[in-house]
């Protein structure tokens, strides 16, 4: 453990560089899969052919995005946050569609009874009932944003998976065991957080 | 394109080993997680506790499991086919529990008062009820499995990723493309091939 306690700067940094990528590619996903889902929601036309091309981009392997990406926009961390934004919207994106079609119809038909206009019933009845299924969504989304940014490594975005590549070059087997080991308790923090969320959330239905 | 005529040899050569990277680490994994999950499925605590256990080694990162094995068993094809194999564990375990244990109970009763022995019966009544679930998990551990053969090359186990790794080393734009084009065009094969079978078994179940 020698190498550790010397080195706690730079994994210290990495930790921080790795939970700043998957935060800010889940924060600017959020922000693209929730109006393009609110707009496509009522077009099942739209709708069928956006989760058609959003499910091709999420089985897209991770290595291969980040290597289709690098003649396009170099190496570093911001074509690293494209590709990871890449991968969190279809998951948000089918968390939210699925959330919304769940809503039952005549909740929304009572809505409209009481008088509630479009923008009203959107924000107090078929959003919150598609809570539980976004939230499903988003730690779907995180866990496997933090398994993704460890491969962004491999086009120098720094992070957790630049102590496992570069422990795994020089033959240093404390640095790739603190480099796994660390982004695996990540891994496992955030989907355990958002796991006890999801159930204390009121079941919807 | 130029680097795929130039080097037809190198790139068929890649292709095979991430096929036998895979093939064999998916046959390991279900090899163990079929028999496990028939095993489990009947045992409600040891299921349970298999099913969280599943899921805690599905949320740990691809790249970790790899990397993680260099240690132990060193450098090659065996750790990433050991690795890729507990990659495709989980989905298969879990979905062969779930599916066994939500076997329509009438069905299984018919079969007890048939007198079929608990051997047959989890052979000709549950396994074939639970099978679109359990083909489910076989096609989300296959296109995970191809997806994460990619990443052998880190640990020297060969395979398409090899191709991205070198490009990007010596600043070979076709050579990465050429690698990268590859590895996604098999794992979207991958998934559309055994996800037209799965409907297909889907309507052959239902229509039985």
């Amino acid at each position: 453990m020698r190498w550790t306690s010397r080195n706690l700067d730079t994994i210290g940094a990495a930790l921080l560089t790795h939970a700043e990528l998957v935060a800010a590619a889940l924060a600017l996903a959020l922000l693209i899969a929730l109006p393009l889902g609110l707009l496509v929601a009522r077009r099942p036309g739209l709708r069928t052919a956006l989760l058609g091309s959003a499910s091709i981009l999420y089985s897209l392997p991770t290595l291969a995005l980040f290597a289709l990406l690098v003649p396009v926009l170099g190496l570093g961390f911001a074509p690293a946050l494209l590709a990871l934004v890449t991968y969190a919207v279809p998951v948000l994106l089918r968390a939210l569609l699925a959330g919304l079609a769940s809503v039952p119809p005549a909740v929304v038909d009572a809505a409209e009874g009481m008088g509630l206009t479009h923008r009203q019933r959107l924000f107090r009845v078929e959003l919150p009932l598609a809570l539980p299924a976004l939230l499903g969504g988003l730690r779907v989304a995180s866990v496997t944003l933090v398994s993704a940014a460890t491969v962004a490594a491999y086009i120098s975005a720094g992070g957790l998976g630049t102590l496992i590549l570069s422990g795994l070059d020089q033959g240093h087997t404390e640095k790739i065991l603190v480099g796994a080991g660390l982004v695996t308790l990540l891994a496992l923090l955030i989907d355990g957080t958002l796991g006890a969320l999801q159930r204390r959330l009121p079941a919807s239905g | 394109m130029e680097w795929l005529r130039a080097n037809p040899g190198l790139f068929l050569g890649a292709v095979g080993d991430h096929l036998l990277l895979s093939l064999t680490g998916l046959a390991i994994g279900i090899a163990l997680a079929l028999p496990l999950g028939i095993a489990l499925a009947h045992r409600p605590r040891l299921a349970e506790a298999s099913i969280m256990l599943a899921g805690a080694l599905r949320t740990i990162p691809s790249l970790a499991v790899l990397a993680a094995l260099l240690p132990l068993l060193g450098v090659g094809f065996t750790p990433s086919v050991i690795a890729l194999a507990l990659l495709a564990l989980p989905p298969v375990l879990v979905n062969t529990v779930i599916g066994i244990r939500t076997a329509d109970r009438a069905a299984l009763e018919a079969a007890r008062g048939l007198g079929m022995t608990g051997l047959q019966r989890a052979l000709r009544v549950e396994l074939p009820l639970a099978a679109p679930l359990i083909f489910s998990g076989l096609r989300v551990a296959a296109v995970q499995v191809v997806s994460a053969a990619a990443l052998a090359t880190f640990i020297g186990g060969g395979g398409l990723g090899d191709l991205v790794t070198q490009g990007l080393a010596l600043l070979d734009t076709g050579r990465m493309l050429v690698g990268a084009i590859a590895i996604a065009l098999l794992a979207l094969a991958t998934e559309a091939a055994l996800g037209m079978l799965e409907r297909h078994l889907a309507t052959r179940v239902r229509g039985a």
